[in-house]
C-alpha cells in the first residue's frame, strides 16, 4: 500500500506503524460522571467495518507524525490521509 | 500391430533422420530454431554427459538428446517426462546443481541451459529407470483422494511418529543438501509510469507504443528471450519473421532511456495501489554468480499504470494413461521445433479440439517430423496436409514402458486404431493467464467463445489486461490490444501516446469445440501430473458430496501443487460442472494467489541472513567488552556483555558471583546505554510528563530525578524508568530497553493526538548518549577522579536522587544522575556516544585502586533481585501498580494514562497479588521463575493456586538462591511457608515468604 502523507507526498505502508481506530483519538474526561464506563467504550468497543475506515498510522521509520487514513478495508483504497494533530484539533482536543 | 513393429518403425525413422552436421549424438535436434550460432555446451542430467547448445532449455536439450524420462511423479512413482514448454511445467522437475547450491524442483522448461549444468532426477530409488517406490502404482486403487484421511485415522498418536514420516518419505520431491547457499540474493525499488507484465507480441507492441511517447516503461518477462509464442510459431508480423521483428522492437526499446527491458523476470504478484513483485533471475543461467552480483533480486516497481499482457497456457485433455513421457502440449511440441530446432520424437501424433493443434503437425512436416496422424474430436475437422486426419476420433489409451511407444485411437465409425508415435501432442484449446488479475480478489468470468475464463471488471487497481491473457489469440488482435491499452493507459496520466500503423499479422480464430476428457476406459486419466490426480479422484470426491470448488480442489490436492494447476484447474473444473449437472461458469474458479511460480526462499530473505537477518546494536562500550573476553548476549536488537569472565573461572555462576560481591563491596561498572532515553522539551514538558506518568512529575525541582511508572489505558503497569529534570522545560526520561520504541510512539501519540496544544517536543536520543551506571560503596570516589573538579559531588551538594550537567575529564560534556538500580550508592554518568569508548576505559582507569569490576547483566539482574525491583518479568503484561506494590503512586489527583480503568473492582480485589520475596526454607533448594505458589498444605491445582515466582537468581550475599513474584495478599503473609511447585519436572520445594527487599531494606547504602 501507498500513503499519501499530507506533509511527505506517497510513501509505502511498510515506513509505518499501524495502531487502529481513529476513534482513540476522543479519549473520554477523566471528571466525567461516569468516566469508567467511558473509558471501557473508548478502549474496548470498536466498529469492525468491511468499507471505509478511519485508522491511525504512524510514520515511525520517516518524520513520526501521527496520521488519519481513511481507507476501505475491502479494496485496500486510500481516500484520505490528515495530520492526527488536525484532526484532533478539529475535534476540540486540546491541552 | 505388436509393440515389436512399433518400436522397429519408430527406430528405422530416428536412424533416417538423424543426419545434420549440429546434431551429433543429439539424435532429436532439428534444422532452423533460435538457438543462436549453436555455441555447443556439456551438461549432466543424473552423471550422464548430454550436449546442447547455448540458447537450450535443460529440457530442450534432454529431448534433442532423446531422453523423454525426466522424473517420477509424486504420489504413484509413474515416469514421466515434460509435458510444456515453458513456467507451467508440471512433470520435468529436477534438482540443479549440487552443494550448497542445490536447488530441488526447478522446472527443466525454465532452466536456461549453461556450459557444465548438473541435474539429477529426483523422487526415484535407486534410479529413474528402475525406481523401487513404483510398487505405489500397483496400489492406486487403494491410493485415491482422501485415502491417507481415510486410513490412518487409529490409533491418532501414530499419525505424527510413523504414519507421516512414511508418507513424506515416500510421496515426495526434491532434496535440500543442508549446505549453506553461497550466493548472495537482492531486494530492489522501481518506478515506472507503465508496467507490462510480458513481452509477447501484445507487451513489446504496448512497451513500443508508451516508450515513443515518452513514458516511463518497465516491461518484464520470465524468459530470457523476449517475443513470447512469436519464438515458437512460423508465423511472421508485417515482411519480418516473428523473430526478426522482436529483435527490431527489442532495438528499438533498447535505444529508449526511458525503457527498462527486463527479461529472466516474473512478476510474482500484483499488490495494493499498483505495486508489484518481481523476481528476476540474474544469475541462474551461468554456473556462478561472477563477482559482485547476486543469483536474484526481488524488486518491488511501483506502478501508475500496469498492463497484464501474460499470453495463455495451453490445456491438456484427459484420457488413458495420459501420463507417458512422450504426451505433451501441442502448442509445446511446436515451440520445442520452431525455437529450439527439437522433436520430442521423430514419429508424433496429434490429438486436438481446435486449429491451433493442425499448427503442430504442419510445424513438424515442414521440419521433416513424421506426423503419424491427427486426431480431431471435431467431426468437422479441417483437412491436414502430409498427414493421415481422424476426424471426430479420440486417443483412449497408450502404451509404452518408460516412454510412449503408440496411441490407441477410437475413430468416429467406432473401430479402433493403433497410431505409433513417440510423442503425441495434445492440445484441449488455450486459458488466458488471468492469475494476476486474481490477486486482488478479482474473478475472471466465461467467455463460451474461447471456452476459457478471461478477466472480468474487478481488476487491480490501474491494471488493464490486453491480448492473450485478455481472450485475444490472434497475432493482429494482440498488436492491436498492447498498442491501444498502452494509449489508454497513459491518457489517464496526462501522457499522450500515438498508434503508429500496426504491421499486418495472422488473424485467425482458434475454433475450440470444449472437450476435456475421454470417458473410455477404465483405466487412470490424469488430470494434476504434479500432484497426481486422476478423473477418477474428481468423480470420487463429487460421490463423497465436495460440492464447492475449493473443497474439491482441497480434497483431492488439484491443482495445490507448485504449479498451481495451470494445466490442470480447468479440466477438474469442467468435469466437476459436468458431473453436478452445471455450467462451468456455475461452478467458477479457485483462487489464484501469488506468487505466480515458485520463489526461492534465498531471494525473499535477500541480504537479511545469518548475523544480517536483523540490525545488531553494538553498546559504546562494545569493544572494550570484547578486549575482556566478555560473553554477550541478545538484548532485543542490542549486544550486551553478560558478564566478564576472568582467568580460572570455570562456571558462569562465578563470574557473576564475583561482579556481585566486588560491587557490593567496592565498585563495578556496567553499560547501561540500551535503556531508552527521550528529550523532553516545552512549556508543558512537566504537565506532559504528568499525563504519561502514573504518579506525579510537576512539582519536581529543576536538578532532581524521579522514579516513573507509565500504565497502558487499561490501567496495566508496562514501563517504568526515570524522570530528570534539567530546567522548568526540559526533562530526560529514560525507558527500558525492551520498550524504548513503544514508550516513544505513545508518547507521540498522546502529544499529537490526545494534547495537541501542549507545548512540547520530543526527541529519542537512545543513540545520542553513552551510559554508565558505577554502583558502590567506592562509586563517589572513583567518579570524583573523572568529573572535573569544580563540580562537586558530595553527599550533600550530590544527594540520591540528584541530576545534573557537568563536564568529564578535562571539559567533555557530561550528564550525572544519582540513581540506583542496584541498591547501592550509585550513580549514572552519560557522555556524547562517540566518547562512550574513551569514558569506559577512563572509569576502568580510575577504579583501579578500588579494584572496579564491569559487571553483565547477569549481575545486574541478580542485584536488583536483590533489592526487589521489578523488571520484564514483573511488568509481564498482566499486573497492575497495586500488584507491583505501588499501589499508592497511582495519582488520584490529576489525569494520566491508565488511571480511570486502574479503579476497576476487579483489578482492585482485597486478594490482589502482591510483589514479595521468597526464601527457600532449605537454602541449598533452587528457586525457579515460573513455579507456582501453593499453601503449605492442601491440592495442588489451578483453583487453589497462590501466585507465582517470577524472577529468581542465586543471591551471593545471602548465599541462598532467592525469589521474587506475585503472591495474594502477600504483603500480609510475611513469614509464611508456603510450597513452590514446578508440576512439569515433578519439583515442589518450601519457601518462606519475606520482604522483595532482601539487601538494605532499609535504603541506607543508596543514600550514603
Amino acid at each position: 500500500m501507498i500513503i499519501n502523507h499530507p506533509i511527505l507526498g506517497p510513501r509505502d505502508f511498510q515506513e509505518f506503524t499501524y495502531l487502529g481506530d481513529a476513534s482513540l483519538i476522543d479519549r473520554p474526561d477523566w471528571q466525567a460522571d461516569n468516566a469508567a464506563d467511558q473509558f471501557h467504550d473508548y478502549l474496548y468497543l470498536r466498529d469492525n467495518p468491511a468499507g471505509e475506515h478511519r485508522e491511525l498510522w504512524f510514520h515511525e521509520q520517516g518524520d513520526r507524525s501521527w496520521l488519519v487514513v481513511t481507507r476501505n478495508t475491502v479494496t485496500h483504497e486510500i481516500l484520505n490521509v490528515e495530520l492526527a494533530r488536525d484532526v484532533a484539533r478539529a475535534r476540540g482536543r486540546s491541552k | 500391430m505388436t509393440d515389436a513393429v512399433m518400436n522397429a518403425g519408430r527406430v528405422a525413422f530416428q536412424a533416417d533422420g538423424s543426419t545434420g552436421a549440429r546434431k551429433g549424438v543429439q539424435v532429436n535436434r532439428l534444422d532452423g530454431g533460435l538457438i543462436k550460432g549453436g555455441k555447443p555446451l556439456n551438461f549432466t542430467f543424473d552423471g550422464k554427459r548430454f550436449k546442447g547448445f547455448e540458447g537450450d532449455t535443460l529440457a530442450s536439450a534432454l529431448l534433442a538428446n532423446g531422453v523423454r524420462l525426466m522424473g517420477r511423479s509424486f504420489k504413484y512413482h509413474r515416469p514421466r517426462g515434460v509435458l510444456t514448454s515453458g513456467s507451467e511445467e508440471p512433470n520435468a522437475l529436477v534438482e540443479l546443481r549440487s552443494g550448497g547450491r542445490q536447488e530441488p524442483n526447478t522446472r527443466a522448461t525454465v532452466a536456461e541451459l549453461y556450459d557444465g549444468l548438473e541435474a539429477n532426477s529426483q523422487n526415484r530409488w535407486p534410479s529413474l529407470q528402475h525406481d523401487f517406490m513404483a510398487i505405489n502404482d500397483r496400489f492406486s486403487n487403494f491410493l485415491t483422494a482422501g485415502f491417507y484421511y481415510k486410513t490412518f485415522m487409529w490409533p491418532a498418536a501414530f499419525w505424527e511418529k510413523l504414519y507421516e514420516p512414511i508418507i513424506r518419505k515416500a510421496a515426495g520431491l526434491g532434496s535440500i543438501s543442508f549446505e549453506a547457499d553461497p550466493d548472495a540474493y537482492d531486494k530492489g525499488f522501481l518506478h515506472c509510469d507503465l508496467l507490462v507484465i510480458g513481452a509477447g507480441p501484445t507487451g513489446l507492441m504496448a512497451a513500443l507504443t508508451a516508450g515513443r511517447a515518452g513514458a516511463q516503461v518497465i516491461i518484464a518477462d520470465e524468459d530470457f528471450l523476449l517475443g513470447g509464442r512469436l519464438n515458437a510459431e512460423t508465423f511472421g508480423i508485417g515482411d519480418l519473421t516473428g523473430a526478426a521483428w522482436v529483435e527490431q522492437a527489442q532495438a528499438e526499446l533498447a535505444s529508449m532511456p526511458n525503457v527498462r527491458v527486463m527479461p529472466r523476470t516474473t512478476i510474482i504478484g500484483a499488490f495494493d495501489h499498483g505495486i508489484y513483485g518481481a523476481v528476476e533471475r540474474v544469475s541462474d543461467h551461468v554456473l556462478a554468480p561472477e563477482a559482485g552480483k547476486p543469483r536474484q533480486i526481488l524488486w518491488r516497481i511501483y506502478s501508475k499504470r500496469a498492463m497484464l499482457a501474460a499470453g495463455a497456457t495451453e490445456r491438456p485433455i484427459a484420457f488413458e494413461n495420459n501420463d507417458r513421457p512422450g504426451v505433451m502440449l501441442a502448442g509445446a511440441v511446436r515451440a520445442y521445433a520452431n525455437r529450439w530446432a527439437v522433436t520430442p520424437d521423430q514419429t508424433v501424433a496429434v490429438f486436438t479440439n481446435n486449429d491451433d493443434g493442425h499448427r503442430t503437425a504442419a510445424d513438424l512436416i515442414a521440419k521433416g517430423v513424421k506426423v503419424t496422424a491427427v486426431i480431431d474430436t471435431r467431426a468437422a475437422a479441417p483437412k491436414v496436409e502430409g498427414a493421415e486426419l481422424f476426424a471426430g476420433a479420440q486417443v483412449v489409451d497408450t502404451k509404452g514402458r518408460l516412454g510412449l511407444e503408440w496411441a490407441r485411437v477410437r475413430l468416429a465409425s467406432g473401430t479402433t486404431r493403433d497410431v505409433p508415435c513417440g510423442a503425441l501432442a495434445v492440445s484441449g484449446g488455450w486459458n488466458p493467464n488471468v492469475h494476476l488479475t486474481c490477486h486482488q480478489r478479482g474473478r475472471p468470468a466465461w467467455r463460451e467463445d474461447i471456452a476459457a475464463f478471461v478477466p472480468a471488471g474487478d481488476l487491480p487497481q490501474h491494471m488493464s489486461v490486453a491480448g492473450a491473457a485478455n481472450g485475444d489469440f490472434s497475432t493482429a488482435a494482440a498488436l492491436r490490444a498492447g498498442a491501444e491499452g498502452a494509449v489508454a493507459a497513459l491518457s489517464e496520466l496526462g501522457i499522450e501516446a500515438k498508434i503508429s500503423d500496426l504491421p499486418e499479422a495472422e488473424d485467425a480464430p482458434i475454433n475450440v469445440t470444449p472437450f476435456w476428457y475421454v470417458k473410455e476406459g477404465k483405466g487412470r486419466a490424469w488430470l494434476d501430473q504434479q500432484n497426481d490426480v486422476t478423473v477418477k479422484d474428481v468423480k470420487l470426491a463429487h460421490q463423497e458430496n465436495f460440492r464447492s470448488v475449493e473443497h474439491l480442489k482441497r480434497y483431492t490436492t488439484l491443482g495445490m501443487a507448485t504449479d498451481q494447476g495451470k494445466t490442470s484447474n480447468m479440466g477438474g473444473l469442467a468435469i466437476m460442472a459436468e458431473l453436478a449437472g452445471k455450467q462451468i461458469p456455475e461452478v467458477g474458479t479457485t483462487m489464484f494467489r501469488p506468487p505466480y511460480t515458485p520463489v526461492s526462499f534465498g531471494v525473499m530473505a535477500g541480504r537479511s541472513v545469518g548475523e544480517d537477518f536483523r540490525p545488531t546494536r553494538k553498546t559504546p562500550s562494545h569493544k572494550w567488552a570484547e578486549e575482556q573476553g566478555a560473553v554477550f548476549v541478545e538484548v532485543g536488537q542490542w549486544l550486551r556483555a553478560q558478564w566478564f569472565p576472568r582467568a580460572g573461572e570455570t562456571h558462569w555462576r562465578q563470574s557473576v558471583d564475583r561482579e556481585v560481591l566486588q560491587t557490593r563491596n567496592s565498585v563495578g561498572i556496567c553499560d547501561v546505554t540500551t535503556l531508552g532515553k527521550i528529550d523532553v522539551q516545552g512549556k508543558d514538558a512537566a504537565e506532559f510528563l504528568n499525563k504519561m506518568y502514573a504518579n506525579a512529575f510537576a512539582k519536581l525541582p529543576v536538578g532532581k530525578v524521579r522514579y516513573g511508572l507509565m500504565l497502558r489505558e487499561d490501567g496495566i503497569a508496562y514501563d517504568d524508568g526515570t524522570a530528570a529534570r534539567f530546567a522548568e522545560d526540559h526533562f530526560v526520561v529514560t525507558t527500558t530497553t525492551a520498550n524504548a520504541v513503544l514508550v516513544y510512539r505513545n508518547m507521540e501519540f498522546a502529544r499529537q493526538c490526545l494534547f495537541p496544544d501542549m507545548d512540547v517536543q520530543l526527541i529519542s536520543t537512545t543513540e545520542a548518549w553513552a551510559q554508565f551506571a558505577v554502583a558502590g560503596p567506592n562509586a563517589r570516589k572513583l567518579l570524583q577522579k573523572v568529573v572535573d573538579p569544580e563540580f562537586d559531588i558530595s553527599n550533600e551538594a550530590f544527594p540520591f536522587m540528584g541530576c545534573g550537567e557537568i563536564t568529564v575529564a578535562g571539559g567533555c560534556r557530561a550528564r550525572l544522575f544519582r540513581i540506583s538500580f542496584s541498591g547501592e550508592l550509585a550513580y549514572e554518568i552519560a557522555v556524547p556516544t562517540r566518547y562512550g569508548d574513551a569514558m569506559i576505559r577512563k572509569l576502568m582507569e580510575a577504579g583501579e585502586e578500588f579494584g572496579a569490576v564491569p559487571y553483565g547483566t547477569e549481575a545486574l539482574g541478580v542485584m536488583r533481585i536483590e533489592k526487589g525491583h521489578a523488571a520484564g518479568n514483573e511488568l509481564n503484561g498482566t499486573t497492575s501498580a497495586l500488584n507491583l506494590g505501588m499501589g499508592g503512586m497511582v495519582s488520584k489527583k490529576k489525569d494520566c494514562i491508565g488511571n480511570t480503568l486502574s479503579e476497576r473492582e476487579g483489578m482492585n480485589r482485597e486478594d490482589a497479588l502482591k510483589l514479595v520475596g521468597f526464601k527457600p526454607v532449605n537454602a541449598a533448594d533452587p528457586v525457579q521463575a515460573g513455579a507456582h505458589l501453593m499453601n503449605a498444605s492442601g491440592e495442588v491445582s489451578a483453583a487453589t493456586d497462590q501466585g507465582y515466582i517470577t524472577s529468581a537468581a542465586y543471591s551471593p550475599v545471602l548465599g541462598c538462591s532467592i525469589g521474587i513474584g506475585f503472591l495474594k495478599r502477600g504483603d500480609s503473609r510475611k513469614g509464611e511457608v508456603i510450597r513452590a511447585v514446578n508440576p512439569l519436572e515433578g519439583r515442589e520445594i518450601q519457601v518462606e515468604v519475606v520482604s522483595a527487599h532482601f539487601v538494605d531494606p532499609e535504603g541506607e547504602r543508596l543514600r550514603g
